[in-house]
């Protein structure tokens, strides 16, 4: 007698509780294991670049939280500094290590999520909660800031909405100096966990290669051992003055370039970040935070194009001004795009199980993809 | 049992022209369903809130606390709350399969509880075969899940139910050979005749009989824990993966019956283990005597509630530490699920009852002073373990708790 088998095509998606947002999976399986995941976007389109073309360039601000609603200061930044650019703006000193205070603090409050539902993603579900419980003491912090928790709105072309309140250095400094140890505390509960290095060591490995022929930015890029960060490679803001490491995967769970890889320079990049913090809290210099604009600006014609290192990698801006009070077209480059990208690759003859970790250790946020 | 039964035909003269059988018959069921719905049935729910207590306290969070004292009756609202809901059965699914599933499910879990002994009188039978029966009567919880995974036809089902299936009856094996080792050190089935052959004191406990009892005793412990999916090893549910497993599809009641024996479960695996390795039920013969000298219905009853409190409470921490790792590790992946039963357990386990094997045709009596080297080994093992557990809190204490905003 023969056996006959056939594969089973599973529609992971767009409502899955390991997917974090409207994606979808088209899992080509047999049994455990898959033959290919194919993914399926634009769940989440919200037209926003062609918004950007009928607001005005300060109306456009809000939109850019929205991009990332993750990385929100990332992108409002990147998006002011195209303006700025284009327009020929200088900003304030001051204004600039505000910019790159939130930025940094957003860098953490994105990380802690990614790490925290990784580790849910494969079944750990305290160091998660644990891992929120920072988040919220982060977004305490922006909330006092600029007035908001998720969808910050704070920068301005010509510089940011307000000063930081009275006190809150202080209030920042005291949060990182505990901070730290509970980042040890993590490493203990979960990245020292012989499980999880099991489960992500040797899996999903993408290759510096492949990593660089796929496009792939920022931690993920990181992680197969490619040292590019754009805040050492192509600095912007002041982050030439500052002082940090750029991190790399080294494959000491496995292979490098493995899920283990991408999900521990994320780690360490918060421990980077709060050094980048606590050297801008010393050096920030008094002044204005905003420098006059007109209020409606009108950049003259020409294009330009900025890059900015976000959470999730190369964040660019691309800009076309007709001489208008409105951009002719604005065009987002984002990193979760092109991670998206090399999942149909790698995920041949992976385990179910794989792709999630893979696709977590990836750091997807679905709106990202589709704008 | 038999002697209560006596006792009421005797003080019942309507009983009496009854055939005796009918009688024991008739005594057993009462008690057993008094002992399920009266024990069991509470049990697994007030573990349902004790875990998400203990997992909130893990956490940083609070947990359910509104209903009554701590939240304690929130188990009872939960189940009131399914009762009420609307049972759905998808058009697709095989509706006579689909029905049957989560029935199967509760049979074997409860049908388990017939040999757990509860006091050296309280157990609804004393089976001679009773360990076999309880290891072949468990397994109808796999035909349960796996029909459950069919009938529902969903892929995530079919998945959970198929992983399910397949890592329960691998981690028969390992459980069995775990299971065998005891057998071979009491030569009866019967758990109460296990039970009888250890002592209320550490070193009389089949666990620290000989140096390969740890390695049964942990074996049985892993595989436990695999065939309840409970985590390192509850793939077939893993809510990142397959949604919800087999039970995906089931709303309302038919739902509870799932979650229903997998609590219930807990408290098989803990006393399975408190039975067979940790000196069961026994308590010290002198308190025993004490308790017995006061006679009159204390007498009768006060050396059995210390009994049960003995069998209680040791069950209780396994309960606990079960609770205690699912809440603090990852899960493992399916292959690697297959290659630590195959790879490891298995062997491990045949090491195991090949060495009590030997080491009862060496020594015959026993050697008291392993037991005792081996007693003293564990304590100091649970007591670095403490000692670290005390360093990490006190480490990482200060820091934890400061409030920017303060």
């Amino acid at each position: 007698m023969e056996l006959n088998t056939e594969e089973m095509l599973l529609n992971m998606g767009p409502q899955h509780p390991s997917t974090h947002g409207v994606i979808r999976f088209v899992v080509k399986t047999d049994g455990e294991v898959m033959s290919a995941a194919v993914p399926d976007i634009g769940y989440l389109h919200r037209s926003i670049e062609k918004i950007a073309e009928k607001a005005t360039y300060n109306g456009f601000m809000p939109w850019t939280d929205r991009v990332d609603y993750l990385a929100a200061m990332n992108c409002n930044v990147a998006y002011a500094m195209a303006v700025e650019k284009i327009a020929g703006i200088e900003i304030s000193r001051r204004a600039e290590y505000l910019r790159v205070i939130a930025m940094e603090l957003n860098r953490i409050i994105s990380h802690l999520l990614a790490v925290g539902s990784l580790g849910m993603d494969i079944g750990a579900y305290t160091p998660f909660v644990h891992a929120l419980r920072e988040r919220e003491k982060a977004n305490d912090l922006i909330e006092e800031l600029c007035g908001q928790r998720l969808t910050y709105n704070y920068a301005r072309i010509g510089g940011v909405i307000y000063d930081m309140t009275p006190n809150w250095d202080a209030k920042v400094l005291a949060f990182l100096e505990q901070f730290e140890p509970l980042l040890n505390e993590f490493d203990r509960l979960l990245t020292d966990a012989k499980i999880l290095k099991k489960r992500l060591g040797g899996v999903g490995v993408v290759t510096a290669e492949e990593a660089i022929n796929y496009n792939l930015v920022g931690p993920n890029l990181r992680g197969s051992g490619v040292k590019w960060d754009l805040r050492k490679d192509m600095p912007y803001s002041v982050y030439p003055e500052l002082d940090f490491e750029v991190p790399v995967g080294t494959g000491e769970a496995g292979v490098l370039g493995d899920c283990f890889d991408r999900y521990n320079v994320r780690m360490k990049e918060m421990r980077e970040s709060v050094k980048i913090l606590r050297q801008c809290f010393e050096r920030i210099p008094a002044g204005e935070y905003q420098v006059k604009v007109p209020k409606k600006i009108r950049p003259p014609a020409g294009d330009v194009y900025v890059r900015t290192e976000s959470t999730r990698g190369d964040l660019g801006v691309y800009l076309v001004s007709d001489g208008s009070d409105k951009a002719c077209r604005v065009k987002f480059r984002c990193g979760s795009f092109n991670a998206m990208s090399i999942v149909e690759k790698i995920s041949r003859g992976m385990m179910v199980a794989d792709l999630i970790a893979f696709i977590a250790s990836l750091d997807i946020v679905a709106p990202e993809i589709d704008r | 049992m038999q002697k209560l039964a006596d006792l009421l035909i005797q003080k019942i003269p309507a009983l009496q022209p009854v055939p005796v059988d009918f009688v024991y018959l008739g005594v057993q069921v009462v008690f057993a369903l008094v002992m399920l719905m009266a024990f069991v049935a509470p049990f697994a729910g007030i573990v349902s809130w004790v875990e998400r207590r203990i997992a909130a306290r893990m956490m940083d969070r609070v947990g359910p606390n509104r209903v009554g004292p701590q939240g304690f009756f929130q188990w009872i609202a939960d189940g009131i709350k399914s009762i009420l809901k609307e049972d759905i059965i998808p058009t697709a699914a095989d509706p006579i399969l689909f029905r049957l599933a989560p029935y199967l499910v509760f049979a074997g879990m409860f049908a388990a509880f017939v040999t757990i002994p509860f006091s050296s009188g309280l157990i609804i039978a004393d089976l001679n075969v009773g360990i076999f029966y309880l290891i072949a009567v468990t397994s109808i919880v796999v035909v349960g899940i796996l029909m459950a995974g069919w009938a529902s036809n969903n892929k995530y089902s079919l998945l959970g139910g198929m992983r399910s299936a397949a890592q329960i009856v691998s981690y028969e094996i390992p459980a069995g050979l775990a299971i065998l080792v005891v057998v071979f050190l009491t030569g009866s089935l019967s758990i109460q005749d296990i039970i009888k052959g250890q002592g209320a004191y550490p070193w009389q406990w089949y666990l620290f009989d000989n140096p390969f009892m740890p390695v049964a005793f942990l074996s049985l412990f892993i595989s436990s824990l695999a065939e309840g999916n409970r985590t390192p090893f509850d793939i077939p549910e893993a809510e990142s993966e397959l949604v919800s497993g087999y039970s995906t599809e089931y709303s309302g009641m038919r739902f509870v019956f799932f979650y229903f024996e997998e609590w219930a479960n807990l408290y098989l695996i803990a006393a399975v283990g408190t039975a067979l390795f940790l000196g069961g039920w026994q308590i010290p013969p002198e308190v025993k005597t004490w308790a017995s000298a006061l006679g009159g219905v204390v007498g009768f009853t006060l050396p059995h509630a210390l009994e049960f409190a003995t069998f209680f409470l040791k069950s209780a921490v396994i309960v606990f530490i079960i609770i205690w790792i699912r809440w603090t590790l990852p899960r493992i992946r399916v292959d690697q699920l297959m290659s630590l039963c195959w790879k490891y357990l298995t062997p491990f386990g045949f090491a195991a009852s090949l060495g009590v094997a030997v080491w009862m045709v060496v020594f015959p009596q026993g050697v008291m002073s392993v037991r005792y080297a081996l007693c003293a080994g564990a304590a100091t093992i649970v007591l670095y373990f403490f000692y670290r557990v005390a360093y990490q809190v006190w480490y990482s204490r200060q820091p934890i708790h400061v409030n920017p905003f303060v």
